[in-house]
């Protein structure tokens, strides 16, 4: 055990308005793999007793035992279980890099369209897009139609949160005119 | 005046607003237009440079006359539309442009010195004597110009943007736009439609008329009724679509809350960018006036605006209306105005075959010359052929024709094509990609046309994506056919307006003409005709057409000027809605961000992070007595510093250290694994890009430090490099700056606090690296200085970053150290002559930093080819070099530097200077500068010039490095 306190990025309570909540998620171990060229077949066969594989561009793959998301260039992000080892890839801890933060309920995709440029569109379940929120890095995953991931720089933490407050709050209280 | 069961505002909700103080009373859904003629208001305004007293012309977005100031608790905005501003309770509106009063107004003298004030007023008077401009005639122009006031304070209120995303969007709600949103949703594409009233249905609901039969307002309810159940469409009232861009981007600016009391978090305004794979333009038409003789005055507006005033807002302004036309159009309003029971006492056609209209009198032939009524019309002028008489009358109402809404089909450059039959201006097939014009926007002009049109739109634009159509039968309504003989003006000697809110005249016209700017775009800059905040849309048609008549050319000879975003005025709180103050960019905070505040720290920004600039102790009057103590106590004990805002990217694979071969000027592929070293990367254009530490932690794994500033532009410069001159090679690179927690310990005491902190002596050399266990967590020792001084960096995983650093921060308190901040970093690397941005800048090159030996003969890199070239090296070049003032005095980055006789002016400059600092250790100012083949002039006396902060000293330029030149404390 180590004696030095961890302190998540935020520490915040969830928030919750318009039936829409927005919580920072609990660490997880994260680890970039980026195979070497022409490796990604190799990679996707070491993930397999972890029921996963090396997930196209725009997709994660989730299995019991964790997930694997696309997260960039010859890239993707690994959640929850250690690399395994010896792989054919660059593999960096990325754990303590990113803020995690859920998005979850009926104006979660409305939060979005206020901060992200992507075509919502097409967001359905298992994809993972890299992409901006309002001035910030962004990898978005999309757990379900109203349930989105959404990891952007740790130091950022607090501007992220602020900013999807902001745009759900004023959501809230243009639901709050027709109701 | 209400005239009782017309209009479509909600009876049952009486709201009372204020106008220049009065309060008045209204209706839920009046706009303020209609809800001051309601209340008989006629005079609402005063022209830009005439001061006339100006009434509602509009019942739309292009009203030039009646803008207003609206006064919320915290947001004062001028300029507002009263045609566009919704009425809610309590709304505070002030009329603009006037002193004292709207009714007595000082500036109205203006009117009076109207033949001085002609166009071109500014360039003949404001031209001479030359002196003046400056001292008296801008100052006076621009107290007298602008319109409105501003309050002076931040607009604190919620401003929104945001994204929508779709397949067809529809721009306006009229027939067309309806019929097309309804073809094409029904045939299941993702629909949005767009409107800029409140209430969508365009002029089916102010003209009324028939739709299979059934009242227009019926079919307008039930298509909306269907619109609104289908899951595939999305209708945004109160949202205009102000620009059109590529890719089929628009832009649109949503009302949100500007119609309503304010409520907490409720936007005022959201500025959407909508990116659409196809869109229709069914933004409808403008109906135009005619310019003759005093035809300003209040009373006087459009027939299409009297219609829409009656049967969507209940309301007349006159109860003895007169209309002036060209076309048959103002027979509907006439006919509107005499169901409700309001007179009509003539209809002045300037067509000899305009029919007849029961009910009224028809003067076929006929034109108003002139008008009677100061703060409101009482009276017109008529002449027929030879005849004149004239007609008592309270209201005038002007059909001078339509101009179809081209506007958006003109943002990518493209030009209106003219229709002769039409007398107007069209869209051009093609303006926009992927944009189809329909409808009275394209010049079809009867509702039946329209409906048609907005059909086939749909279906065009739904098989160009591919998709089914669907079917929708063209209903059955009025199919009129537009006859209008044109008729832009009526001669006088005397001033007919054009361009109602910039007060151009007729007269304004044909002077540019004479004067010798023919050319509509010279007109337009030389009469300010177009240039007011309706942008043209009242005025440019006729404006052009007067001076195609002045000119002997025709229209189309004549041209256009272009119509440019934004369609209608865009708050640019809504553009940079999020953006103010803190909003402006994204705060980086480091994990001792608390633990330095605590201690007082000011922070200051470093990019995006925020630094602690010193940790003030008590009884420190100034930063620099803080500073001074940090430094020397880094110098004598040992400082604490958190250094984790530098970039810090992972490299890996086999051919990583090639890769940092090609990117650093030095070689790094021979570093043994465990050691560091210092590395200078180039631009392409072999100008300095960036220097840091790039450690070897493995055979094929590497971790490189970047400075603060340029992290992404490092990585961006990587990602270039590796993606096109050597993707293939075996190399992946990630940044891991957020991973690590990274702090500095530096000092005589460092290795001491270190091996306390670690349970065991470091045991590094100088640039080495190791992994350690720090505390239980996993982490790296770098051994690097910044400072001069034996010097290490720990890093561990972000997490852990604060507690790390109380810890580091207790231990070096409790041994006579403590921390330091940016200010003392700074003086400590420029007594050590250390460089960052501040001599890095982007202009010099490695030989200027005196490290041309570090650019390895052995093998390529990116940008040395470039800095070989000519004048890249030699004694031409400004160096880097260390100054000492010769006196105790204060010396100044950004000063110059000149020979010691020389006269300090451009001419002379030897160099400059780019950092300064008091160096506690060496008791003296010390600067780095970059001074002309300075290398070569250790020892030489230079005199420093700062001209804006009057510093004029001599310095001895020195080797810059001031401090332990030999290295011994680093190498400890």
């Amino acid at each position: 055990m180590p004696d030095l306190i961890a302190k998540p990025a935020l520490g915040r309570a969830p928030m919750t308005m318009a039936a829409t909540t927005l919580a920072e998620a609990a660490w997880t171990r994260i680890t970039s793999i980026a195979p070497f060229p022409g490796q990604a077949g190799s990679i996707s066969a070491a993930l397999a007793p972890l029921d996963l594989s090396f997930p196209p561009a725009n997709r994660f793959v989730q299995s019991a035992f964790g997930r694997i998301a696309w997260s960039g260039r010859e890239q993707a992000f690994l959640f929850g279980p250690e690399a395994p080892p010896n792989l054919a890839a660059a593999v960096t801890d990325q754990s303590d890099a990113w803020v995690m933060l859920d998005l979850t309920g009926p104006q979660a995709q409305a939060v979005l369209a206020r901060l992200v440029p992507l075509d919502l569109r097409a967001a359905t379940p298992g994809m993972a897009f890299r992409t901006a929120l309002n001035h910030m890095p962004l990898l978005v995953m999309v757990d379900h139609a109203q349930v989105f991931r959404l990891l952007t720089f740790r130091s950022m933490a607090r501007t992220a949160w602020h900013e999807l407050q902001d745009a759900l709050s004023g959501i809230d209280a243009r639901l709050g005119l027709k109701a | 005046m209400r005239v009782d069961g017309k209009g479509r505002i909600d009876r049952t909700k009486p709201v009372s607003f204020s106008f220049d103080g009065r309060t008045l009373p209204a209706y839920k859904g009046d706009t303020l237009a209609s809800a001051l003629i309601a209340n008989d208001v006629r005079l609402v305004g005063r022209s830009f440079k005439y001061h006339r007293p100006r009434g509602i012309l509009t019942a739309g977005s292009e009203e030039p006359n009646a803008m207003v100031e609206i006064i919320g608790a915290s947001n004062q905005t001028p300029n507002v539309r009263a045609t566009v501003q919704e009425v809610f309770e309590g709304l505070a509106a002030r009329s603009q442009n006037r002193w004292p009063n709207l009714t007595w107004d000082v500036m109205q003298v203006n009117d009076l010195a109207a033949p001085l004030l002609s166009a071109g007023f500014y360039y003949k008077t404001f031209m001479w004597p030359r002196a003046f401009w400056e001292g008296l005639y801008e100052p006076l122009i621009r107290r007298a110009a602008g319109l409105g006031s501003l309050s002076g304070k931040h607009d604190e209120g919620a401003y929104e943007k945001a994204w929508a995303h779709c397949d067809l969007l529809v721009i306006g709600a009229g027939p067309t736009g309806l019929i097309a949103a309804l073809t094409a949703a029904r045939a299941g594409a993702d629909v949005i439609l767009c409107d800029e009233t409140a209430e969508m249905g365009g002029r089916l609901l102010s003209d009324g008329g028939e739709i299979d039969g059934k009242p227009a307002a019926d079919w307008v309810a039930q298509t909306l009724a269907e619109l609104s159940g289908l899951p595939n469409v999305r209708m945004m009232t109160r949202t205009t679509v102000t620009g059109a861009y590529d890719d089929g981007t628009f832009g649109a600016l949503e009302r949100v809350g500007l119609h309503r009391r304010p409520r907490p978090n409720l936007p005022r305004e959201c500025f959407w960018r909508i990116v659409a794979k196809r869109s229709i333009l069914a933004a409808g038409a403008l109906e135009r006036a005619i310019a003759f003789e005093n035809n300003d005055r209040p009373g006087i507006m459009m027939a299409s605006a009297l219609t829409t005033y009656l049967n969507r807002y209940g309301v007349v302004p006159g109860k003895n209306v007169t209309l002036f036309a060209n076309n048959d159009g103002a027979r509907i309003t006439a006919r509107a105005l005499m169901q409700a029971g309001v007179r009509v006492a003539a209809i002045v056609d300037s067509r000899e075959d305009a029919p007849e209209e029961p009910g009224t009198t028809v003067h076929r032939g006929a034109r108003v010359i002139g008008t009677k009524g100061r703060l409101g019309v009482t009276e017109i002028t008529v002449r027929k052929g030879t005849t004149d008489f004239r007609i008592a009358t309270d209201c005038l109402g002007l059909a001078g024709g339509w101009n179809p809404t081209v506007h958006l089909t003109c943002h990518m450059n493209g030009r209106p094509r003219w229709a002769e039959s039409l007398a107007a201006f069209v869209p051009s097939d093609g303006a926009i990609p992927g944009m189809i014009a329909a409808g009275s926007a394209n010049g079809s002009f009867s509702t039946q046309g329209c409906l048609a049109a907005g059909i086939v739109a749909a279906r065009q634009s739904l098989e160009a994506m591919g998709h089914n159509t669907s079917d929708v039968d063209v209903p059955v309504a009025d199919d009129a056919p537009y006859r209008i003989a044109p008729l832009w003006a009526v001669p006088t000697k005397k001033r007919a307006w054009l361009d109602f809110a910039n007060d151009v005249t007729t007269k304004d016209v044909a002077l540019s003409a004479q004067e010798g700017f023919r050319s509509v775009e010279h007109m337009k800059r030389y009469t300010t005709q177009g240039m007011a905040p309706d942008q043209g849309k009242n005025s440019n048609v006729a404006a052009l057409a007067v001076l195609a008549d002045v000119t002997g050319r025709a229209i189309p000879e004549t041209g256009t000027t272009t119509f440019r975003p934004p369609f209608t005025p865009v708050s640019i709180a809504s553009m940079g809605a999020g953006g103010r103050a803190d909003g402006f960019a994204p705060q980086r905070f480091l994990t001792s961000d608390q633990a330095s505040r605590d201690r007082g720290a000011p922070m200051i920004e470093a990019g995006l992070w925020y630094r602690p600039s010193y940790f003030p102790k008590p009884g420190e009057a100034t930063w620099r007595e803080a500073c001074d103590r940090e430094v020397r106590m880094v110098r004598g004990a040992v400082g604490v510093a958190d250094v984790s805002t530098l970039g810090k990217i992972d490299l890996q694979g086999r051919d990583a250290g090639r890769f940092l071969d090609f990117i650093y000027t030095n070689t790094f592929s021979t570093l043994p694994v465990g050691r560091v070293r210092y590395g200078l990367m180039l631009r392409e254009d072999g100008h300095v890009l960036d220097d840091g530490t790039t450690a070897r932690l493995a055979e094929d794994h590497w971790l490189m430090t970047t400075t603060t500033a340029a992290a992404g532009l490092v990585m961006r410069h990587l990602e270039f490099v590796h993606q096109v001159f050597c993707a293939d090679w075996d190399v992946r690179f990630i940044s891991v700056t957020e991973q690590w927690a990274q702090f500095a310990v530096a000092g005589p005491q460092s290795r001491a606090l270190l091996t306390s902190a670690l349970g065991k002596a470091p045991g590094l050399p100088f640039m080495g690296v190791t992994p350690v266990t720090i505390q239980g967590v996993q982490g790296r020792l770098f051994r690097i200085s910044f400072s001069g001084e034996e010097g290490y960096e720990i890093a561990v995983p972000t997490r852990f970053g604060e507690a790390l650093f109380r810890d580091l921060t207790a231990r070096a308190e409790t041994m006579g150290g403590g921390l330091y901040g940016m200010e003392a970093l700074n003086v400590l690397r420029i007594e050590k002559g250390f460089i960052t941005h501040a001599e890095i800048h982007g202009r010099t090159t490695a030989f200027d930093i005196g490290m041309e030996k570090m650019v390895s003969a052995k093998k390529e890199c990116i940008g040395k080819a470039a800095a070989a070239r000519p004048g890249m090296v030699g004694p031409e070049r400004d160096q880097l070099v260390g100054l000492k003032p010769l006196t105790d005095t204060p010396i100044s980055a950004g000063a110059h530097l000149f020979a010691q006789s020389a006269v300090a002016n451009r001419e002379n400059d030897q160099g400059y200077v780019t950092s300064v600092c008091w160096s506690p250790t060496l008791s003296s100012s010390l600067g780095l500068a970059f001074l002309k083949n300075g290398r070569a002039r250790h020892g030489e006396t230079v005199r420093l010039v700062d001209h804006l902060r009057k510093i004029d000293v001599l310095c001895t330029v020195t080797d810059p490095v001031f401090h332990d030149p030999a290295g011994e404390k680093l190498r400890a």
